[in-house]
């Protein structure tokens, strides 16, 4: 109804190359800008943001990981290991040297791509279930080295404190300044990829999706191409880690360890593969399904289970309807909420005709 | 004693390592027959250690027919699985499988104790606890118990994948779906069969393993066990599972014993997956797994 193309005639490239083409889906961005960046901090609490800054850092990553499993194809179980050398690098330029967070972010970022790349190394032979194991073990290996090596982690079982993002002397020590430094660091995350996805890059990374060898045919250099997607991941990766470190004031590996790499794997899922709002989509879900279970328990599930037992049947029904929903998902909707999302609008972009 | 020390570890690791092929074979059944991945296997063996453990203690019935009902279960739950949840997967995208079993793993992973409750429980098997010392090796009694079940069912599913006509029928249809339904096999029906011989699978290993460290969710823990296993003995190979076991098994024995002393413990858990990375960049396929042919 209100997204419709028709009487709209491009006459430039510029206009044709444009991420947002139609005036309606500019008026909307602009919308969505006033009210994240002008709204809801006005008139959220504190417990709010801080689920929406949970939202904004689980994006990020699962962006990255939309754009190597989603776009490129390749399957990574370690996202979360990357996301960890991204939030060690930070906490310990944070603390040994001083540096602000406009360096340790991108520093974190950087350093994960190096070690993405490192892991992403041997996916030109090895391929499909094989490359998923061995991202596997790069998850277990990083997350060893980086707890027996006291250098990094500070000692095994230990966790750094890192200062609070500091810019020009303005310390963002509450929820409400984080959030704004959060949404930022989104907001250039998701038009990169949005940018990315639609480039050259992009493409070629679909191409090698769709089909390796076709891809390999059509003059695409596959190795460089896939080492790139594992490098970009990782970066995105590493920038989620970095701002989980500042959000939560330390940095620890147990924030970083394999079942926080299936739940990005989960966000992708039941977002939608290879669509970036499905990955922020996929992000909000997972992210909010906890809090849900939690309401919902302690409300109605109080009636049917011993008080006592309740924070166990809690994180059970949670593992429960993780898994359940995850195979949902993959029944029913294979492409995911961004799916549900499109069908909705193009139910509206057409009406009052079916098609 | 130098020597002493490493020909226990050594045994032990072989003990333990054909104890994992046990659960791997599982693994590699269902791969060699439906080309989809389990990472669920581990939990496969935690819900039928489960719901064995459970029908002895709750119920107190002989261990004999507790057997028999964990692999009854097991039957009907794995041919439900496969009607319901991996039939649909089928032709889909790898990763899609993978989360398909992976969401599986964490639907049991909660089911199991919300029903069963989440306290360890024993397993008690016939055998002595006592372990055994015969010369130089020191070896217990249930690790023994354990490699010899799965030598037994390991040279048992050889047969069966070499010989028998269900076994060819099944490597059959792993190979190509199409090409076996024109040949008049029904591979709907080996798939089912296919998920249900893992289920049997995780049953022995389930118990074995259960009443070796006792059963509560920790034993899902084992999945991830498998997977060096299986990559470096190649995924479609019987013989690569007892190589890969007994690999596996002797590699984290000896870095438990060696290495964990000097950097603080823990190298069990991630020598096996070094180990397998090295293998993977010279052999992608493992050291008994068949290449794969890609065509457009």
């Amino acid at each position: 109804m209100l997204h419709r193309e028709s009487g709209y005639y491009k006459t430039t490239y510029a206009a044709d190359m444009e991420l947002f083409p139609l005036p309606n889906a500019k008026i909307a961005i602009t919308v969505f800008i006033l009210l994240f960046f002008g709204l809801f901090p006005l008139i959220m609490s504190d417990y709010y943001l801080s689920i929406i800054n949970l939202c904004a850092i689980a994006s990020v990553g699962a962006l990255g990981l939309n754009i190597l499993v989603g776009y490129t194809g390749q399957i990574s179980v370690g996202h979360a290991a990357f996301m960890s050398v991204g939030a060690y690098t930070a906490a310990n330029l944070a603390t040994k040297l001083d540096l602000p967070f406009w360096i340790t972010l991108p520093a974190g970022g950087f350093m994960a791509m190096f070690v993405g790349i490192l892991v992403g190394l041997p996916s030109l032979r090895v391929k499909g279930l094989y490359l998923a194991i061995a991202t596997l073990a790069a998850q277990f290996i990083i997350e060893w080295i980086i707890n027996h090596t006291p250098a990094i982690s500070g000692g095994v079982q230990a966790s750094i404190a890192v200062p609070r993002p500091n810019l020009f002397g303005w310390e963002m020590d509450t929820q409400r300044e984080m959030y704004f430094f959060l949404m930022v660091v989104l907001a250039l995350a998701v038009v990169g990829a949005l940018n990315l996805v639609r480039s050259r890059i992009g493409r070629a990374f679909i191409a090698i999706r769709d089909q390796e060898i076709a891809a390999e045919i059509i003059g695409i250099n596959v190795y460089r191409y896939k080492l790139l997607a594992f490098g970009i991941s990782s970066f995105y990766a590493g920038v989620a880690g970095v701002m989980y470190t500042y959000y939560l004031g330390i940095a620890n590996y147990e924030m970083f360890t394999l079942p926080i790499s299936i739940d990005y794997l989960a966000m992708i899922i039941i977002g939608g593969l290879g669509s970036v709002l499905g990955s922020i989509f996929g992000a909000i879900f997972i992210t909010l399904l906890p809090v849900a279970v939690r309401i919902f328990m302690e409300v109605v599930g109080v009636y049917f289970v011993d008080g006592v037992y309740l924070a166990q049947v809690i994180a059970q029904m949670r593992l429960i309807l993780f898994g359940g929903l995850i195979i949902v998902f993959l029944v029913v909707e294979p492409e995911g909420l961004s799916k549900l999302w499109l069908n909705i609008r193009n139910y509206f972009r057409v009406w009052p005709f079916s098609h | 004693m130098e020597w002493q020390f490493f020909f226990e570890l050594f045994t032990n690791g072989i003990l333990t390592g054909l104890m994992y092929s046990l659960v791997a074979v599982g693994f590699v059944l269902i791969y060699k027959s439906t080309d989809a991945i389990n990472f669920a296997q581990g939990e496969f063996c935690m819900i039928a250690a489960i719901v064995t453990a459970g029908l002895l203690q709750m119920y107190g019935v002989p261990l004999i027919v507790a057997l028999a009902g964990g692999l009854i279960f097991m039957l009907l739950f794995n041919m439900g699985l496969e009607r319901f949840v991996l039939r649909p997967m089928i032709g889909r995208p790898i990763v899609a499988i993978i989360m398909a079993t992976i969401g599986l793993a964490f639907l049991f992973r909660g089911l199991g104790p919300l029903i069963f409750g989440a306290e360890t429980q024993p397993i008690n098997l016939p055998i002595p606890d006592d372990p055994i010392i015969w010369g130089p090796f020191f070896l217990i009694p249930i690790d023994l118990l354990g490699a010899g079940i799965s030598l037994g069912f390991l040279a048992l599913f050889g047969w069966f994948f070499m010989k028998s006509r269900k076994g060819v029928a099944m490597r059959a249809v792993a190979d190509s779906h199409q090409v076996s339904m024109a040949m008049g096999i029904n591979v709907e029906r080996y798939f089912a069969l296919a998920w249900m011989l893992a289920g049997v699978v995780a049953l022995l290993g389930g118990v074995v393993w259960g009443s070796a460290i006792g059963v509560d969710t920790q034993l899902a823990q084992l999945g991830l066990k498998v997977f060096p296993v299986v990559i470096l003995g190649g995924l479609d190979s019987i013989i690569g599972v007892i190589v890969g076991g007994i690999i596996v098994g002797v590699v984290e024995a000896l870095a438990a014993g060696y290495i964990d002393p000097y950097v603080g413990g823990g190298t069990k858990d991630f020598t096996p997956y070094v180990l397998m990375i090295l293998v993977l960049m010279i052999r992608p396929y493992g050291i008994f797994g068949k290449p794969i042919i890609e065509r457009i």
